[in-house]
């Protein structure tokens, strides 16, 4: 019951927020005094973004090896997949939509990879045909979707099982693993002279280029008044369909170059490459305070969603917590992340009905 | 419209994602070794000096088990074993692995240890290549590397303990047959899949036997495959004996095989007529061993695989070998073992169970 109310009134100030406004603004209502305090916990962007701050430095004071630059690289590999995939998955699920395809996706361009790699074709034509598969894959999504109208729900769910047994079918279960070392190092090693690794490049140009296009231009404001309410979103000249369908191309793009990424840096093309992953993936980005619901996220709290979950992960296992412990400490994380912002907007509520009753019936 | 979808479908959805990481699972699968790359460097290449067998054994040593994957009878029997052993050398164990079989997850737990500057890696690949760069990194930073059970690439270990040779088992096998059928008559193999690498090359050594003249009156009449799954192997041994009356012995290369047809033949009337050898776990065949069906079957001792390995890493560590071939260390209760070429180490024979010894083994 109350989590209906909640449901309701995020969906209803992140409709009233409409396009234009700041894409935190759904979330931060105006007005001072004790809503503003409401608001600002309600800001999971910023809150999400110092807990992370706060787990990495007490883990680099308490964790023996964890602040070191050896261990930083261990975790921007471990991070990169998710990384990579959260960007586009963040736009689709601001849209209000989802993508559940993408680990398989991923798995499809790398048994690609191993196959044409085994057939000795070169390595500089195999990376893009692997980003135009990824591309066409996510097209197949987008049609599905915005032309037939279907739930992208059940339509992910299915091309995550059909890209999968596709990515079988290209490979068996057999596994490639003779790629060039130029890129395989490339891929795990370091920028020269630093302890910065190559793949961070990677993610902080594509996070600026989502970031931007998320929050600096049309095609941002766009995303977020379709998942505010589509039907408005139409009526301000916004064409959803063609909005989704690009968003999933790019999705399946990105998922591509996660797939060869994965590969190069495991030196391993393998069908079962990234299997599961898509749900670390939407886990990110709804830790990273996007609403499951459409109409509200940021991107800055995306990424820090997945640099809190990999370094809770690296330093509980520098720490000798076993897998169980580490899933149970994950899901509650998660649990509190999906709960805490409808908890603060429950608050949000309580507080402006009371200053509304008082405001209004005076005694 | 779709809108209304993701919001009907949000509480599920925040489930799912929730239960992501508690789900990890999702790779499932065990790897077949698919050893694409040849030795480039001899393993003894990053050998810092001479093997001098003199040397005493360190004390202390920081020797950590990475199986793949936790949580599995076999894997509890074989790091048990290693357990032992440290304890013997006075060393400190360890046990790390993923919960899941998958080919990428076990190189987090590589990168963990490097970080806690572990002496010794013992590790069973799921991905002979995906492991290749952390191992390496492992190497460079003086941590010796000893893969087990399932090799890693053979550049990028020190050494391996192979539970037998191929040669072995295939010898064994024929040697069983040839007892248990009086040295004439009808033969079958029931194997797992007809594409297993490691099943098809013990019958190939099979074959091989079967040609020599002390075996001329053995007829090897089929090999049916069960595809490593229960029923299907039931209903196999079921078909081989109706369509060959005379058959003495059914050889089941696999522990699920020799299962299903221990189980159809112990409640048969085919029971002490037709024999069932092969390879298989104690436990599950114990009652078979109990009430006549089966008089003998092997397998290696996954206790000792673990045991030796700690050895071989202990002796590498201390410089009492280097990996070469031809090097000796003495491993405890087992004895002294010669390091082979390109750095593999035999655990011996297969171990064969009968009712004499069946209960000294629980795995």
């Amino acid at each position: 019951m109350s989590a209906d109310t909640s449901i309701a009134s995020s969906a209803g100030s992140g409709a009233a927020s409409g396009p234009g406004t700041s894409p935190n603004g759904g979330g931060v209502p105006r007005g001072g005094g004790a809503g503003g305090i409401a608001g600002r916990f309600a800001n999971w962007n910023v809150a999400i973004i110092a807990v992370t701050l706060v787990v990495m430095v007490v883990a680099s004071a308490t964790v023996d090896n964890f602040g070191t630059s050896q261990n930083f690289g261990f975790l921007v590999l471990d991070l990169l997949p998710i990384a990579l995939v959260a960007l586009p998955m963040t736009l689709v699920i601001v849209t209000g939509e989802i993508d559940l395809s993408v680990a398989s996706t991923l798995g499809l361009s790398s048994a690609v990879m191993g196959s044409l790699w085994n057939s000795n074709q070169p390595i500089e034509t195999i990376i893009p045909v692997c980003l135009l598969l990824g591309a066409v894959l996510g097209a197949i999504n987008g049609f599905f979707i915005t032309v037939l109208g279907l739930p992208s729900l059940a339509v992910t769910i299915g091309t995550l099982a059909l890209y999968r047994g596709l990515a079988f079918v290209v490979l068996g279960d057999g596994a490639v693993a003779d790629f060039p070392a130029v890129y395989t190092d490339w891929v795990t090693g370091n920028l020269a002279g630093t302890s910065i690794p190559n793949v961070l490049l990677v993610i902080v140009a594509l996070a600026v280029v989502f970031g931007i296009v998320l929050h600096a231009t049309p095609v941002g404001r766009a995303v977020f008044a379709v998942g505010a309410s589509e039907q408005a979103a139409r009526f301000a000249g916004v064409r959803p369909g063609r909005l989704k369908f690009w968003l999933y191309v790019v999705s399946g793009a990105v998922a591509g170059l996660a797939g060869v990424l994965w590969t190069l840096r495991y030196s391993s093309a393998r069908a079962d490459n990234g299997a599961g992953l898509e749900l670390a993936v939407v886990a990110a980005v709804l830790l990273g305070g996007v609403s499951i619901f459409g109409g509200k996220g940021a991107l800055p709290g995306v990424l820090a969603g997945v640099l809190l979950l990999a370094s809770l992960q690296n330093a509980l296992r520098l720490s000798d917590v076993s897998n169980e412990a580490l899933n149970v400490v994950t899901g509650v994380l998660l649990i509190v992340s999906v709960l805490a912002p409808n908890l603060a907007n429950a608050v949000r509520g309580s507080v402006q009905r009371r200053r509304h009753r008082t405001t209004t019936n005076p005694l | 419209m779709s809108f209304r979808i993701s919001r009907r479908l949000a509480v599920p959805l925040s489930t799912v994602a929730v239960a992501s990481l508690a789900l990890t699972a999702c790779g499932g699968g065990t790897t077949k070794s698919t050893t694409a790359n040849e030795a480039t460097n001899a393993p003894s290449s990053t050998g810092s000096a001479a093997a001098d067998p003199n040397a005493p054994l360190k004390e202390g040593l920081k020797i950590a088990y990475l199986p793949k994957q936790l949580n599995n009878p076999y894997t509890d029997v074989s790091v048990g074993g290693g357990k032992v052993a440290v304890g013997e050398i006075k060393g400190e164990y360890k046990l790390v692995g993923p919960n899941d079989a998958s080919a990428s997850s076990q190189v987090s737990y590589i990168n963990t240890l490097i970080q806690q500057q572990q002496d010794v890696i013992v590790v069973a690949a799921n991905d002979p290549n995906a492991v290749c760069p952390s191992l390496n990194q492992a190497r460079k930073a003086g941590i010796k590397v000893v893969s087990f059970d399932s090799d890693a690439s053979k550049n990028c270990r020190d050494a391996f303990i192979n539970q037998a040779t191929t040669q072995g088992i295939g010898e064994s096998l024929v040697k069983m047959a040839s007892e248990l059928a009086g040295g004439t008559g009808e033969i079958a193999v029931l194997s797992a899949t007809p594409n297993a690498t490691n099943q098809n090359a013990w019958i190939e050594v099979m074959k091989t036997e079967l040609k020599k003249p002390e075996n001329a009156k053995l007829k090897l009449v089929k090999v049916a495959y069960g595809n490593d799954d229960d029923q299907k192997s039931f209903t196999e041994a079921q078909g081989l004996l109706q369509s060959f009356p005379n058959l003495k012995v059914i050889v089941s290369p696999t522990t699920v095989g020799i299962a299903a047809a221990s189980r159809y033949v112990s409640a048969s009337s085919y029971k002490g007529k037709v024999a069932i050898t092969g390879l298989g776990l104690p436990n599950q065949m114990r009652q078979y061993v109990k009430d006549g069906t089966v008089k003998k079957f092997a397998l290696w001792n996954p206790a000792d695989i673990g045991y030796l390995a700690a050895y071989a890493g202990a002796a590498l560590k201390s410089g009492q070998i280097t990996g070469a071939e031809g090097e000796k260390f003495k491993a405890g209760k087992l004895g002294d073992y010669t390091v082979g070429a390109s750095g593999e180490i035999v655990l011996g024979p297969p171990t064969e169970f009968t009712a004499a010894n069946i209960d000294k083994f629980d795995f």
